[in-house]
């Protein structure tokens, strides 16, 4: 199975262990992957603002970057959400469209393709609250939200339960927006801000020593909002944990 | 002896939470004066500031009502506890996501039939003796129901709550034509009587906290400004609110649903107001959106289950109200009013928000708005609903409001008829911005975003700027009024390294 590899521009910019981390474990599950180096984002921050004409040309650099891969595989729900569920400023191309319905997250693509029995070389002894973010939990559908009357499932908790001595810590509102949401974030900096401290103050009142989510981007802003009032609490790509990270 | 416990307070009991002041125990022991020790109240945040049709700040008034904390607190828990509320009802009934469903396909079955079910109303309510009367326009509403009201020579009109009328600024024109309105739903009222608009389609004054009430009746009705006891309060607003109901000349409902086939109409409330407004005085008029209408008296129990099992959780509206026609010796007039419906209902991407039937169980689950308050819109309707509706009335107006969300899609999947909230909201976006009515700086930061990220060589540079700039500057430089992400957060830790040198370094044959 060739995959390409998607490491969404923060990532890059500020997380690259979540990247390494990503890499390694579909690595370690027998994939053959390859990362793209002109690869740089999925247009999502314009899209979400409405500047949908100025996403054209990324939309076409991510199809160049990407066309002809089995899988396009990233660490990031939103990112993904952007290219399954929207990505339409360019003309919808039989190969657009190819590299649009191969593009998986993580989470979904280890769950639902590669379908691993355990992860033996991971070890996670700690009590983590899970971050089901709003992109992965309402469109990619990882899990099912408490709004809809369906049966329980959830796919990352699925994997999460193979990791040796891990612990979960359920907040009161799982499924509560924690306040990223893209240009949001800074567009609407105080409700944006006041959403993470109640996010994460709420993990901490669970007692949680990680938060683990599928989406680096509400962690980028949960962490900020959890330094800046002084939540002793940290933060872990799923990846990162999957991949064997001891803490 | 006199049990009354605003009299006798001391005879609540302990774990009464009426017994004990939001800002201080009572004083058990103090004789005659129980008062408790008390801190000035936090004064209530106002809502957006107006400034004609200019553009309205949501993030400006949703920064204020954080501001004051005790506001924000009490109103995100006060509608999440109704979210949770609404979450166990829904666990009660097994056939929840198809009764979702049949609502949604009854309701756009009948919008894109609205024309027949109309005149099929209209002919069914004239042969119940109901007056009907059409109104294109707010303006022609207004002039319809006070044409009614003059010639009755009513000069006093009791009203149960109607966004609709709210949308139509109903009270104002009545003041202008020297017709006093009295609201009769206890939160409309004090919203009335704090000359403040509605911040909640069910709840008007859940932004309210008691000591807010407490200053609006000592203000407006005469109470005891330290009073803030809710069923004091309760009761001084009844006894002074009653007599101007048994002395109205007219009363004023909205509805509900209207069904097609019986030309009759429902109204639903918790409080029995609208019962109140229709059959103390022999005049009645119902102002009734045109998008209320269902087409059979069947299909009324789609709804009624999933109203108010939506709206505050609980398994039916304590009155549901079926009206029928005049009673003997009385008058019913119903205006259906379109104001701006029909135009909406030829919105490729937005027609579906007709389906809405105000239940607000889209903004009791909205983050965004628990924590902003729904005077933060600034406009008739707020939250989620009000997001993708109100740009409609006025574009530039309520140009802000579809970039107040996160796109987290949960008004979506708790609206009880299936409209694609966050969904609308997101098209809105791509709407406002074709349409030019977005800010400029927006525009700009948007134009740089797009040449960075679709050149790779610029973006690469771009990139290890960031993380040296994050590594080396003072905490001065990146911690100012410029950067809004870092006014109330940290900025992420530079890394060592970015994804991409690591790669190189590590995987390193260059392609």
């Amino acid at each position: 199975m060739r995959i390409g590899l998607f490491i969404p521009c923060y990532i890059d910019a500020f997380f690259p262990e979540v990247g390494i981390a990503t890499l390694e474990l579909l690595e370690r599950l027998g994939c053959e992957v390859v990362y793209p180096r002109d690869q740089t984002c999925c247009a999502q921050p314009m899209a979400n603002s409405g500047f949908n004409d100025d996403c054209a040309a990324t939309e076409a650099l991510f199809v160049r970057n990407f066309s002809g891969f089995d899988y396009v595989v990233a660490p990031s729900g939103s990112c993904v959400h952007h290219v399954r569920d929207n990505f339409d400023a360019i003309e919808q191309t039989g190969e657009v469209k190819d590299v649009r319905t191969r593009t998986y997250e993580i989470v979904e693509f280890l769950h639902d393709i590669v379908k691993p029995d355990g992860f033996p070389w991971a070890r996670f002894p700690h009590r983590v609250g899970l971050h089901n973010s709003c992109g992965t939990l309402r469109r990619l559908r990882h899990a099912a939200p408490s709004e809809l009357h369906e049966p329980y499932f959830s796919k990352p908790m699925d994997l999460l339960s193979k990791v040796a001595g891990i612990e979960f810590v359920m907040p009161s509102r799982p499924d509560e927006c924690c306040g990223f949401g893209g240009t949001f974030s800074v567009f609407e900096e105080v409700v944006s801000t006041k959403m993470g401290y109640d996010k994460v103050s709420d993990h901490a009142r669970a007692g949680a020593e990680y938060i683990v989510s599928a989406d680096t981007s509400c962690l980028m802003h949960q962490q900020g909002c959890a330094e800046r009032i002084g939540v002793p609490i940290k933060f872990i790509h799923i990846a990162q944990i999957l991949n064997g990270a001891s803490a | 002896m006199n049990n009354d416990p605003i009299l006798h307070p001391e005879l609540l009991a302990h774990d009464d939470p009426d017994a004990i002041y939001r800002d201080g125990r009572r004083l058990d022991h103090a004789e005659g004066t129980s008062q408790p020790l008390r801190v000035p109240p936090e004064k209530q945040p106002r809502g957006a500031k107006i400034r004609g049709g200019r553009p309205v700040d949501q993030a400006e008034a949703a920064a204020r009502f954080i501001a004051a904390p005790e506001h924000e607190k009490m109103h995100d828990e006060r509608l999440w506890d109704l979210r949770q509320k609404r979450d166990r009802e829904m666990h009660g009934i097994p056939e929840w996501e198809e009764l979702r469903s049949l609502a949604s396909a009854i309701k756009e079955h009948t919008l894109t039939h609205l024309d027949e079910y109309l005149e099929q109303f209209e002919a069914n309510a004239r042969s119940n003796d109901i007056h009907v009367h059409w109104a294109r326009d707010a303006a022609e509403h207004n002039r319809i129901v006070h044409g009614i009201l003059r010639d009755h020579g009513a000069k006093s009109l009791i009203k149960s709550k109607s966004m609709l009328t709210e949308e139509c600024g109903l009270r104002p024109y009545m003041a202008s034509v020297g017709i006093e309105v009295i609201e009769t739903d206890l939160g409309e009222r004090i919203q009335q009587l704090d000359n403040e608009d509605p911040s909640h389609v069910v709840v008007p004054a859940v932004h309210k906290l008691r000591t807010d009430v407490a200053e609006v009746f000592a203000r407006t009705i005469g109470t005891d400004p330290d009073n803030s006891n809710v069923h004091y309060l309760a009761e001084a607003q009844r006894e002074s609110n009653r007599p101007l109901i048994l002395a109205a000349d007219a009363g004023m409902t909205g509805a509900n649903f209207v069904v097609a086939e019986t030309g009759t109409f429902v109204v639903c409330t918790n409080e029995g107001n609208a019962d109140l407004s229709a059959n103390v005085p022999k005049l009645h008029i119902a102002s009734i959106g045109i998008e209320k209408i269902i087409p059979r008296l069947e299909h009324l129990a789609v709804f009624v289950r999933l109203l108010s099992r939506s709206a505050l959780g609980s398994p039916i509206t304590q009155y549901t109200s079926h009206f029928r026609g005049p009673r003997e010796g009385g008058e019913m007039h119903i205006v259906l009013v379109d104001n701006g419906r029909s135009e909406r209902l030829g919105m490729e991407e937005f027609w579906t928000s007709l389906k809405c039937i105000r239940c607000g169980a889209c903004m009791n689950t909205c983050p965004v708005y628990r924590r902003s308050g729904g005077l933060s819109y600034g406009a008739t309707y707020s939250g989620p609903i009000g997001l993708i509706i109100d740009p409609t009335f006025n574009a530039r107006k309520y140009s802000s409001l579809p970039f107040a969300s996160t796109l987290n899609g949960s008004c979506s999947n708790v609206c009880p008829v299936k409209i694609n909230i966050h969904e609308q909201i997101y098209a809105w976006r791509r709407e406002l911005v074709k349409q030019n009515e977005v800010p400029f700086v927006k525009k700009a930061a948007m134009k740089i975003a797009a040449e960075l990220l679709s050149r790779p060589a610029a973006y690469r540079a771009a990139i290890a700027a960031a993380d040296t700039a994050l590594a080396h500057l003072p905490r001065f430089v990146i911690y100012n009024g410029l950067n809004a992400w870092g006014k109330h957060r940290e900025v992420p830790h530079p890394p060592k390294q970015t994804f991409h040198s690591w790669y190189q370094s590590n995987r390193g044959e260059r392609k």
